[in-house]
């Protein structure tokens, strides 16, 4: 079995004071080891989602699903193959522009990534990358020579095909 | 008409069926004990401390099978249940736990008595509100009952805020509930069912671990059938001690570890295990890694959740034990009896008999042993009193010498062990069950946490006996330094307060026991008396409790010395 392996849950819950403080105190509490978790309104208004990404393999997640299903305001829990769901995630980074020549050169790499630029400063860029995991950790890998400043993510956010 | 909260809470109660509340005043409550007294059906009974009330309620809803209600304030009121909901998730306990709470403005600015119960609360109860609008009150309430009354039963906390309980608005108690997440699963999917009859009616060596859940889902009858059907060796887990009666053949003992020598040795050797309501828990499993090498496991369990939780399970079934039981009956094949398999645990019987039971309940010299004094309480009562168990030493011998003839007549605290526990627990189940015997065995130390709820059993004038085995030691952690830290004893003697003078102080009636001719006579003094009575036995000081498998051995490691 591969290490490190990650897997996505994607839990319906009903939009109530407490269910963040509920989710969270489990993962703690039953250890599981998460790389994100994102929380947001849904298009029904009495419902939040939770995308959630843990380390572990299908017996881990199994056990996580389980574990989710005692919290009563969780309606549904999926643990959906990779292939089923389209996942994104939003990266902002601030890279430094005091090097000749290196303001062109990161607005090419972030044409190439579709990365937008926000904020120019004499001093560094702000720009905001969406996609996978993969495709952020490579722009940001690109960045890296220019001076990151700063870099923040969002973890992962994910809808069904 | 318009009620205020408090009165609604007290409307709602009555429409849930509560007829007794385990509680204890104070300011953020005040409200509701104002109320209560125009609620003369709702009994309330006076503890001496929440942790009392919390204990009760769990005595009196695991005799009643329903939810019962404990009352407390805010702040230190809240926190003082908190070990009591701790042990009613572990051991499934249906209890609503109700607190007062500042007023809502003063919410989050660390008032007097402020406490955040909802965040303390979260992780030891299956689910808990926070209340600020009388409006939410009757929801709640029936909310609550039903969560924590059905599926795997477990404890609710309703945190409710003074100004709430003053609101007054119309009374109407809603007809349904809305829980879109939460609906448990009673009858077991049968494809998994008609795997389970086969594996069983294919099995030379079957083996029934009957838990709580045969208890808590009345499957008594169930559990018999099936293990007179196909001749299926029934062990216990602690909390599933008095779901089959003693003196049942099928009956091959406890399993654990204290538990009987014969039904440890031969876990191992089973072929296939048939595991209900019950969770596999580390004092069952011993070193899991050697766990069950030969066995096909069925575990049928209400919580999703304990399907493959400790060990891996070959079919998992999701239900209620009793639907589960009545849908396999009929898929088993009737046996014409395992007589070579009866005989493995029946040999492993006699050893323990030999070695460990006899000395210990005929001793012929020497200071008392606790088996003897809970054996003759079995043979006194016929096996037929209802026993509430404190936690260490004597709880084990209560386990282990208590032969229970009635069903559902044991209880203990199990899962989170909780010192202190049957003294006022037992306050819940003889409220209960009024017309029953109830004795509750607690050790000098374990009795020493909770003592002061003797003022309540005075006060209430509660028909229960106390058997107090004093051995002047915390004699389970003695015996583990004993054993493991080289006899190092470190904080395990105890100087103990008079307990004749101290039973006398809260007026009820004692006696001391020290010599061998005594026991009986003390116990049935005890019985004829009407009303609470404490007997103090004086006990050998270093007794052990054997079997034993040590922490992080294998089942098949236990000792008998």
């Amino acid at each position: 079995m591969k290490q490190n392996k990650f897997s996505t849950l994607i839990v319906t819950v009903q939009n109530k004071p407490g269910v963040l403080y509920r989710i969270s105190g489990l993962i703690r509490k039953r250890r599981f080891n998460i790389a994100s978790l994102t929380v947001s309104a849904t298009e029904d208004p009495d419902m939040s989602r939770f995308t959630i990404v843990v380390e572990g393999d299908k017996e881990t997640v199994e056990k996580m699903a389980k574990q989710l299903y005692r919290i009563i305001e969780v309606i549904k829990v999926n643990e959906p193959e990779e292939d089923s769901i389209v996942a994104r995630e939003l990266g902002l980074i601030k890279v430094s522009t005091t090097k000749t020549g290196s303001k062109g050169e990161i607005s090419l790499i972030a044409d190439h990534f579709r990365a937008k630029v926000i904020q120019v400063t004499p001093e560094y860029m702000m720009l905001e990358i969406t996609g996978n995991e993969e495709k952020i950790q490579g722009f940001y890998k690109n960045m890296k020579k220019y001076g990151v400043m700063e870099f923040v993510r969002t973890g992962r956010t994910a809808l069904f095909k | 008409m318009k009620l205020t909260g408090a009165e609604i809470l007290c409307e709602s109660l009555l429409k849930e069926g509560v007829e007794v509340i385990f509680g204890y005043p104070g300011g953020a409550i005040m409200p509701v004990y104002d109320a209560l007294t125009r609620y003369p059906k709702l009994r309330h009974i006076l503890v001496r401390h929440e942790q009392g009330a919390i204990h009760a309620a769990e005595g009196y809803a695991r005799s009643t099978g329903k939810p019962a209600v404990c009352l407390v304030t805010s702040g230190p009121g809240a926190t003082n249940v908190v070990t009591g909901l701790a042990d009613a998730i572990l051991d499934s306990v249906p209890v609503v736990a109700i607190s007062g709470q500042v007023h809502s403005h003063l919410i989050g600015g660390d008032a007097f008595q402020e406490t955040d119960v909802v965040g303390i609360t979260a992780m030891v109860t299956k689910h808990n509100y926070l209340i600020m609008k009388a409006s939410e009150i009757a929801v709640s309430v029936k909310e609550a009952f039903h969560i924590s009354g059905t599926g795997r039963p477990g404890p609710v906390v309703i945190d409710i805020t003074k100004d709430a309980q003053f609101e007054k608005i119309e009374f109407n108690y809603p007809e349904k509930i809305n829980l879109p997440g939460y609906n448990p699963t009673v009858k077991g999917n049968m494809h998994q069912i008609e795997r389970a009859a086969e594996f069983i009616n294919q099995s030379s060596k079957p083996y029934i671990f009957a838990g709580h859940g045969v208890l808590i889902s009345h499957a008594e009858k169930e559990l018999l059938e099936l293990s007179e059907k196909a001749a299926i060796p029934v062990g216990t887990t602690l909390h599933g001690i008095s779901c089959i009666k003693r003196d049942h053949p099928n009956y091959i003992g406890w399993l654990g570890m204290h538990g009987n020598l014969a039904p440890n040795k031969c876990v191992n050797k089973a072929d296939v295990v048939i595991a209900l309501g019950m969770r596999f828990d580390d004092r069952v499993t011993g070193r899991l890694n050697d766990y069950l090498p030969h066995a096909t496991i069925i575990h049928v369990d209400i919580d999703p959740a304990e399907l493959g939780k400790n060990v891996k399970v070959s079919v998992p079934i999701v239900g209620d034990v009793k639907e589960v039981l009545k849908s396999l009956l009929p898929l088993i094949k009737e046996s014409k009896g395992r007589k070579e398999w009866f005989d493995m645990f029946k040999d492993y019987d006699k050893v323990e008999y030999e070695k460990v039971i006899r000395p210990e309940i005929y001793p012929r010299k020497g200071p008392l042993k606790m088996s003897e004094i809970v054996k003759k309480l079995s043979d006194i009562t016929h096996g037929k009193s209802r026993i509430v168990a404190d936690v260490g030493q004597h709880q084990m011998i209560a386990c282990r010498y208590y032969e229970y003839k009635k069903h559902d007549s044991f209880v203990t605290s199990g899962g989170l062990g909780t010192m202190g526990f049957a003294l006022p627990a037992s306050i819940g189940v003889k409220v209960a069950k009024p017309n029953d015997e109830v004795w509750t065995i607690v050790g000098d130390g374990s009795f020493q946490m909770t003592m002061q709820e003797m003022a309540t059993i005075a006060q209430e004038n509660l028909d229960i006996k106390i058997m107090l085995l004093n051995n002047n030691f915390l004699g389970m952690v003695r015996q583990w330094q004993q054993l493991f830290f080289d006899k190092n004893y470190s904080s395990v003697s105890l100087k103990n307060p008079d307990f004749m003078k101290l039973s006398e102080g809260f007026g009820i009636p004692s006696e001391k026991v020290t010599e061998r001719k005594d026991i009986e006579g003390a116990i049935k003094r005890a019985r004829k008396h009407k009303g609470p009575y404490l007997i103090e036995f004086v006990v050998e000081k270093e007794q052990n409790i054997f079997p034993m498998i040590p922490q992080g051995a294998s089942v098949d490691e236990i000792r008998i010395e």
